[in-house]
């Protein structure tokens, strides 16, 4: 059995920067974030896509990155947690998080951030409840979720007044 | 732990992943990948061959015909969950499979995958059982179709041969029945400990169909008495009937919570 196997190229665009790779059929796209473009940020906890870690955004939508070969992921548009502050600083919702201490070992809040982002997109006006739905594939052991639901509650605020600027430019 | 090595295909047409599956029959089918690759993670799988069908967006569809729905096996199960036409046709097919896993699994996860795997604790092979489904199948020999209920065999078996694969499901929608969905789970996301479809034929016939409690999808035709001692008492009769591979007590004792939760949301429906 050999152990190093033919390389495929395959083109990703990663934090809307069109990056090209080589990889092995078999390389993890959690491992092909991580060790082969350096994106450190994302995560790798389970690798059985338990604990939701190593979450990413594929195509604007969370997924497990330990549980997607890189290969599939061929032409897909990935954002990791490297993308989510803005030049001028903190995200609303980075800054939610450490205004309301959201986060202990840190270990988790990358996925946590990202997870929120997509979920705020989506819905903008959340309930606890379906804040905690969302978040409830992602483990964090240190915080007892509750400070994470209170800052992605209030980052809503400043998500509901984006989209009502966003839709009041569109009329 | 990582994936051991394995020659990869990734065909961009129906036509050529048969023809691979043709070729190389042993070869794995890598649809959302969400129970197979922490297989392969853990190295309890170790597919020589893969054949990654995420290219075959022909799959990924939700259509009416003159039958029903006609549903393609790349339909990722939160896009199901969300489609519009499967809540007005089939509102337990959307809740089932907002239940599945958690939202990032929901979204590579495809009702392909979840069908071919056969997991016992799985909504969607129940589903199908339950709503009637035929099972859509391709190979180099042609198309064939398979009623649900004869296709799933026991426990991760299915009547797919290796040169096969799965490519859709039809489900009939129908005027006379009405139908129900519960499952209990210890956390949201964790896999159901049991759950239970209810089909009711006017308002005291119909079938119950359960995961999670044995090898694969129970269907069960029965009776539903109105008053609630006595459907207690046919659901624990009709619990006897099939083996539960752990704690039988307990799973029965479920079985027969869920489905009479199953049968409220149906009878709910009803007016």
């Amino acid at each position: 059995m050999t152990t190093q196997q033919n390389l495929t190229r395959i083109q990703l665009s990663i934090n809307d920067e069109q990056r090209t790779v080589d990889v092995e059929p078999r390389w993890l796209l959690s491992d092909v974030l991580r060790h082969e473009l350096g994106l450190t940020g994302t995560h790798v906890g389970c690798e059985q896509g338990v604990c939701g870690a190593c979450t990413v955004l594929v195509n604007g939508q969370p997924q497990r990155s330990c549980l997607m070969f890189a290969v599939s992921a061929q032409g897909s548009e990935i954002r990791t947690i490297e993308a989510a502050t803005p030049v001028e600083g903190l995200s609303p919702l980075q800054a939610a998080f450490e205004k309301h201490h959201a986060l202990q070992c840190g270990f988790c809040t990358p996925a946590m951030v990202l997870t929120a982002e997509a979920l705020l997109k989506m819905n903008p006006n959340p309930t606890e409840q379906e804040v905690r739905v969302a978040l409830s594939g992602n483990i964090c052991r240190c915080t007892g979720y509750q400070f994470i639901v209170d800052a992605v509650l209030e980052a809503a605020e400043a998500y509901r007044r984006v989209s009502s600027t966003t839709q009041r430019e569109g009329q | 732990m990582k994936p051991v090595a394995f020659d990869y295909y990734r065909p961009e047409n129906l036509a050529d992943a048969v023809q691979v599956l043709q070729s190389s029959p042993q070869a794995k089918i890598l649809a959302g990948g969400q129970s197979l690759i922490p297989m392969m993670n853990f190295r309890l799988m170790r597919p020589e061959t893969l054949l990654d069908i995420t290219g075959l967006t022909e799959l990924d569809y939700v259509e009416r015909t003159d039958r029903g729905l006609r549903i393609g096996a790349l339909t990722r199960h939160q896009n199901l969950h969300m489609s519009k036409l499967v809540h007005e046709h089939f509102p337990v097919l959307a809740e089932a499979a907002g239940e599945i896993g958690h939202w990032a699994i929901r979204n590579r996860g495809t009702l392909g995958g979840s069908l071919t795997h056969a997991d016992p604790a799985s909504e969607l092979p129940a589903a199908m059982v339950a709503l009637h489904a035929d099972i859509e199948i391709a190979s180099s020999d042609g198309t064939r179709t398979v009623p649900a209920e004869e296709f799933f065999l026991g426990f991760l078996t299915t009547d797919l041969g290796p040169n096969e694969l799965v490519t859709g499901i039809e489900v009939p929608v129908s005027d006379t029945s009405q139908f129900g969905f519960s499952e209990f789970a210890r956390r949201p996301g964790d896999f159901a400990l049991a759950g239970a479809f209810v089909e009711l034929h006017g308002t005291d016939r119909g079938a119950v169909t359960w995961f999670g409690v044995s090898g694969g999808p129970e269907r069960r035709e029965t009776r539903f008495p109105q008053n609630r001692q006595e459907r207690e008492a046919v659901f624990i009769d009709l619990t006897q009937t099939f083996d539960p591979l752990d704690e039988p007590e307990y799973k029965r004792r479920l079985a027969v919570t869920v489905a009479e939760d199953a049968y409220q949301n149906a009878a709910g429906r009803l007016d």
